[in-house]
């Protein structure tokens, strides 16, 4: 399983590729790929060009299904979706609602 | 301290127009992110894990109250409310936005910060001895030669895109603070048996995956001669440094290929070259720059105070306080207050925006408006009145600032890790955090004494670990999160390259390895006045690894 992220252009900010090709801003709203040849052909596609202003640094990265949602394999990962793991109070973490989970 | 001139100030106002003009270009998409990259970073923008980060440079680590309070704006105005500083003496915020990043420049330029030089292959900010000006060891202020550097070194023309980044360390006293051996260049004051000022110049040291002391390539370059030597380096790095492999173009590498001697005659040949040209510096301009760092006007005191007595006779917080954080001063009845960044389980490094008011506030009422930062992510009041310490330990312990913890186990140098950083393959602050909890006992950290511990995230050791008495290096292996313990590293004027002592220690299990090395020194150490280091110099690793392995 895996799923697209980037860096928001304007601030930052961790985004996933969600479902309406929009980039979302909580991992357990993105898209999820099992095909390869899908995942290969959306991250090919003007959909997630760096050149439409909205994103940089775009690339892929392996989840698995937890608790009903997703998270990320990889610790980094996982942090990026978090937040800094010595400032709960900063990042996703510290948002209402657990929208990182 | 130094103040911007015209000159200065201009070009950095038209610094922050340009990079205003070049934000306002990305996000119309006149500029792709390729294109933009290398001129945000030029600028100090870098875009970490959950954000982007600014690096600040705070010129030799020396700033004024103004300035201090500028820096705490920024942190509750465009950021969440705190700084991080660096071993390159300067500071971090971690969470603008791109498009704040113009505003806060300016900001920064109405006193006098920038951020230029703070990223890139150019010469960064210059460090110094965090107690330069103040201290009793000091031969003479290094700070003069530090300013005439970063003016020097500032867009200079040919030395902006080159092979890697190039960092230089000055000192001006034998106890060196500032581990020049551990830079590109690193320089050290003193004089000829003629009396005349000059360096005894290091060339080639340096961290990362590839970690070198530097090689002494003179003993003495006169005073006039500084640039000139200099620009020679520069000229031969930039000639003969590699640029096909980012992790061989460092000068340390170009050094180890060459080899002392080849390097040292194409050095010399260049300065033969560029010396009695426009780089030779005037006596008189030496002289104007001194000007600016004119000691403040100190007091006529008796070296005792029996304020500061009476206090430590009464008060045993004041009194282990008094015993770490001070440093003699070259005024009688005078101290330098180091204000340690390392409150036990806190982020090495990190302040507040409240505490950075604090500080400039403390620095204007006692400390003649002047503010430093070292390279162990403390902050240092240099000229404070032992008469004045009882008060400003008050307001210091009040405000989260009075740990009493300077050079001791708890005091430790921590990169941001991978909480933070793009490059990072482990995390460093909950290992640091970890480690100051489990040695929370002042008693216990005193009866330890000196010990140095410095933490990396990676192998770009940001965190110094190669030069920690005790280093950590966080690396991964399949995918965990694994910690190697070096030893017997030091970056003062005894330079050494820590050795590995052995195979590395999950995230849960490194505090225990330290604890256990901490306890065989204290086993091992032939009275409680031989410091850590001492003792791994006279018995090596042997006692260290059984107590690690169990296989000496």
């Amino acid at each position: 399983m895996k799923i697209i992220t980037a860096n928001r252009l304007l601030d930052g900010e961790v985004v996933w590729l969600g479902p309406q090709d929009t980039w979302v801003e909580a991992v357990g709203e993105a898209r999820v790929f099992e095909d390869t040849e899908e995942l290969k052909a959306v991250l090919g596609s003007e959909v997630v060009s760096e050149e439409r202003q909205e994103v940089v640094g775009v690339y892929e990265i392996d989840v698995e299904p937890k608790d009903g949602s997703i998270v990320p394999t990889k610790l980094r990962e996982a942090i990026r979706a978090l937040g800094p793991t010595t400032h709960p109070a900063f990042g996703k973490q510290a948002r209402a609602g657990g929208r990182a989970a | 301290m130094y103040r911007y001139d015209e000159f200065d100030q201009e070009f950095v106002n038209e610094r922050v127009a340009q990079f205003k003009d070049q934000v306002r270009r990305r996000l119309s998409g006149d500029l792709t992110e390729e294109q933009f990259k290398p001129l945000r970073l030029m600028n100090g923008l870098y875009l970490q894990l959950h954000a982007y980060m600014l690096r600040v440079a705070i010129p030799y680590g020396t700033l004024n109250s103004k300035q201090m309070r500028k820096l705490a704006h920024v942190a509750r105005t465009y950021d969440r409310g705190y700084g991080h500083f660096t071993t390159r003496q300067n500071i971090q915020f971690n969470w603008p936005t791109l498009s704040d990043t113009p505003k806060i420049l300016e900001e920064l330029a109405e006193v006098q910060m920038h951020a230029i030089q703070t990223s890139g292959n150019c010469i960064r900010n210059v460090t110094s001895d965090q107690f330069a000006g103040a201290a009793d060891d000091e031969f003479a202020d290094p700070r003069v030669y530090a300013e005439i550097l970063r003016q020097w070194s500032s867009l200079h023309p040919e030395f902006l895109f080159l092979p890697r980044k190039f960092k230089i360390a000055i000192t001006g006293a034998p106890q060196d603070r500032a581990a020049v051996q551990v830079h590109d260049i690193g320089l050290q004051l003193t004089q000829n048996e003629q009396g005349e000022v000059g360096f005894v110049v290091f060339v080639g040291g340096g961290l990362g995956r590839t970690p070198m002391v530097g090689r002494k390539v003179r003993d003495f370059v006169p005073e006039k001669d500084l640039l000139s030597y200099c620009e020679a380096i520069l000229r031969v790095y930039n000639r003969y440094g590699r640029r096909d492999n980012k992790y061989k173009a460092r000068i340390k590498i170009l050094m180890h290929e060459t080899g002392l001697d080849d390097l040292k005659q194409e050095i010399e040949t260049e300065f033969e070259a560029v010396k009695h040209t426009f780089l030779d510096l005037p006596r008189e301009e030496v002289d104007r720059i001194n000007a600016y760092f004119a000691p403040p006007e100190f007091a006529a005191l008796p070296a005792v105070s029996d304020v500061f007595e009476a206090e430590k006779a009464t008060n045993p917080a004041f009194a282990n306080f008094a015993k770490r954080n001070l440093n003699g001063h070259r005024a009688p009845g005078y101290t330098s207050v180091t204000i340690s960044l390392k409150p036990i389980g806190g982020a090495p490094g990190d302040a507040t925006d409240e505490q950075m008011e604090v500080v400039a506030d403390l620095a204007e009422r006692f400390g003649s408006d002047e503010i430093r930062v070292s390279h162990e992510q403390n902050l240092v009041l240099p000229h404070v009145k032992l008469d004045d310490l009882p008060t400003v330990f008050k307001i210091l312990q009040a405000n989260g600032l009075g740990t009493a913890n300077a050079g001791l186990v708890t005091d430790m140098i921590a990169c941001p890790g991978m909480d933070y950083c793009a490059l990072a393959n482990a995390r460093s602050i909950p290992i640091a955090q970890e480690i100051s909890e489990r040695f929370e006992d002042i008693k216990r950290q005193q009866d330890i004494g000196d010990l140095k511990i410095k933490i990396s995230g990676c192998i770009n050791a940001c965190g110094h670990h190669h030069v920690g008495h005790i280093g950590i290096l966080g690396v991964d292996r399949k995918g965990e999160e694994l910690y190697q313990i070096t030893l017997g590293g030091s970056a003062d004027e005894n330079t050494s390259i820590g050795k590995i002592i052995g195979r590395g220690f999950p995230a849960d299990e490194i505090a225990d390895a330290v604890e256990k090395v901490v306890e065989a020194y204290l086993q091992h150490r032939e009275s409680a006045e031989e410091p850590f280091i001492e003792t791994y110099r006279r018995l090596g690793d042997a006692p260290f690894k059984e107590a690690l392995y169990g296989t000496a």
